[in-house]
């Protein structure tokens, strides 16, 4: 009994630290913002790296997600009879919810990875004390330049996903299904506000500053072995997307 | 530095397809009309109840819709709520005599302001007041009022809300 009180103890014990620990090291991160901003080409390439390699699979991933989203919606909807409400319902649940989500979770499987296991790579080939000989600031050289690109293309990324997704719903709503194509914009701009697409946008960005933070944060601070890169990669995944949905949550509820 | 510059394509085409995206969810898909110029006139109205009407609703002559509803406010010294439309300024012939109205659009729609023309010779100009004005229509208080009318009816034989 006091064996299980213990662990729970001291696993309670060491969330608590790896939270202080980030918390500290958000802190570090946005101290070095400003100075990182004065050399953009670090950032630039960082937004390459996380955004623009990640477009084909988002965009992909967006056609789909819109094309099921208009096939359960007709499905659903042509029970009540009002299968032109499908464009009002894809855009609202795309942009307040789906689109911030599915990005946030696919830029953390295809960009949170990459950065954390680059990171972690670099910190096993002692890279990163090697550039502390160097007088070289780690933090500000590698670390910030890849949380601003990431911070930076998510938004941007949530905005082409909702897009292509509106595209996939259209494409099977009205090129299939047969929806009158007037009535399916019409009923959409009526009802969507332009504080739902401001929604869709606040997501982005906080998902995007919380799934960059999180892959520096585990990169940075992995153990310097094959195994604990590994470890840092999956953690950053798992994390991320628990934060995503927990955020999600405190955020919809803020903004309702 | 060529492969530099193949980087900063890429990013230069990634950030134009999002801010595009982003322009395209603002302007495609939201209420929200945008023009370059502001040649639109506004008028205010009264109204004593305005139900669910929003800003951002149509304003609509016979279907076909003229302006928006910029603002909704509510007047503390006349206890009326100020609708304030924006017409579109191709509509300036509009006699200063139309009564407005709000009404709904289809059963579960949302509401609008419609405007009938009147009769007289001169027309609406930038800041006029619509004198004539005729309320939303309230649900609830219809099917109270149609309740309370049946049960007065035949309050002898049943009870009211018993009805078929």
């Amino acid at each position: 009994m006091t064996g299980l009180l213990g662990e729970i103890a001291a696993n309670t014990r060491s969330f608590l630290a790896r939270l202080g620990a980030l918390t500290r090291f958000l802190g570090q991160v946005l101290w070095q913002v400003p100075v990182t901003l004065l050399r953009p080409r670090l950032v630039v390439e960082q937004v390459y790296n996380t955004g623009a390699l990640s477009l084909v699979i988002i965009m992909t991933c967006g056609l789909f997600v819109g094309m099921v989203l208009g096939l359960q919606g007709h499905d659903l909807l042509e029970r009540f009879g009002s299968e032109e409400a499908l464009g009002t319902g894809a855009a609202l649940s795309l942009l307040k919810e789906l689109g911030p989500v599915v990005t946030a979770l696919l830029f953390a499987g295809r960009a949170g990875t990459a950065l954390a296991s680059e990171l972690g790579l670099m910190r096993a080939t002692d890279q990163l004390s090697a550039m502390e000989v160097m007088a070289v600031d780690p933090m500000r050289r590698v670390v910030v330049p890849r949380f601003l690109g990431g911070a930076i293309a998510m938004p941007l990324l949530t905005a082409i996903f909702i897009a292509v997704a509106l595209f996939g719903v259209q494409l099977v709503g009205v090129q299939f299904l047969g929806i009158d194509q007037g009535s399916f914009w019409s009923q959409m701009r009526g009802a969507v506000e332009l504080a739902d697409v401001h929604e869709g946008l606040i997501k982005g960005v906080t998902f995007g500053i919380a799934c960059s933070l999180i892959a520096v944060f585990e990169g940075y601070n992995a153990e310097p072995t094959a195994e604990g890169v590994g470890r840092a990669t999956t953690r950053t995944v798992v994390i991320s997307a628990v934060v995503t949905l927990v955020l999600d949550y405190i955020l919809t509820a803020l903004m309702l | 530095m060529r492969q530099s510059r193949a980087i900063d394509v890429s990013t230069g085409l990634f950030v134009l397809l999002g801010m595009t995206a982003i322009v395209f969810l603002v302007t495609q898909i939201t209420n929200r009309e945008f023009s370059w110029r502001d040649d639109s006139y506004r008028l205010s109205a009264r109204f004593e109840n305005i139900g669910g009407l929003k800003a951002g609703a149509p304003v609509s002559m016979s279907g076909v819709t003229v302006g928006r509803v910029e603002s909704i406010g509510y007047d503390m010294d006349v206890f009326k709520a100020v609708v304030t439309l924006r017409i579109d300024a191709r509509y300036d012939q509009i006699p200063n005599d139309s009564d407005a109205s709000i009404f709904t659009a289809g059963l579960l729609g949302g509401q609008y302001v419609g405007i009938t023309p009147g009769n007289s010779e001169d027309v609406y100009r930038d800041g006029d007041t619509v004198e004539f004005v005729q309320d939303a229509i309230v649900l609830e208080k219809l099917i109270s009022k149609y309740l309370f009318s049946q049960a007065g009816k035949d309050k002898a034989t049943e009870a009211p809300g018993t009805q078929e």
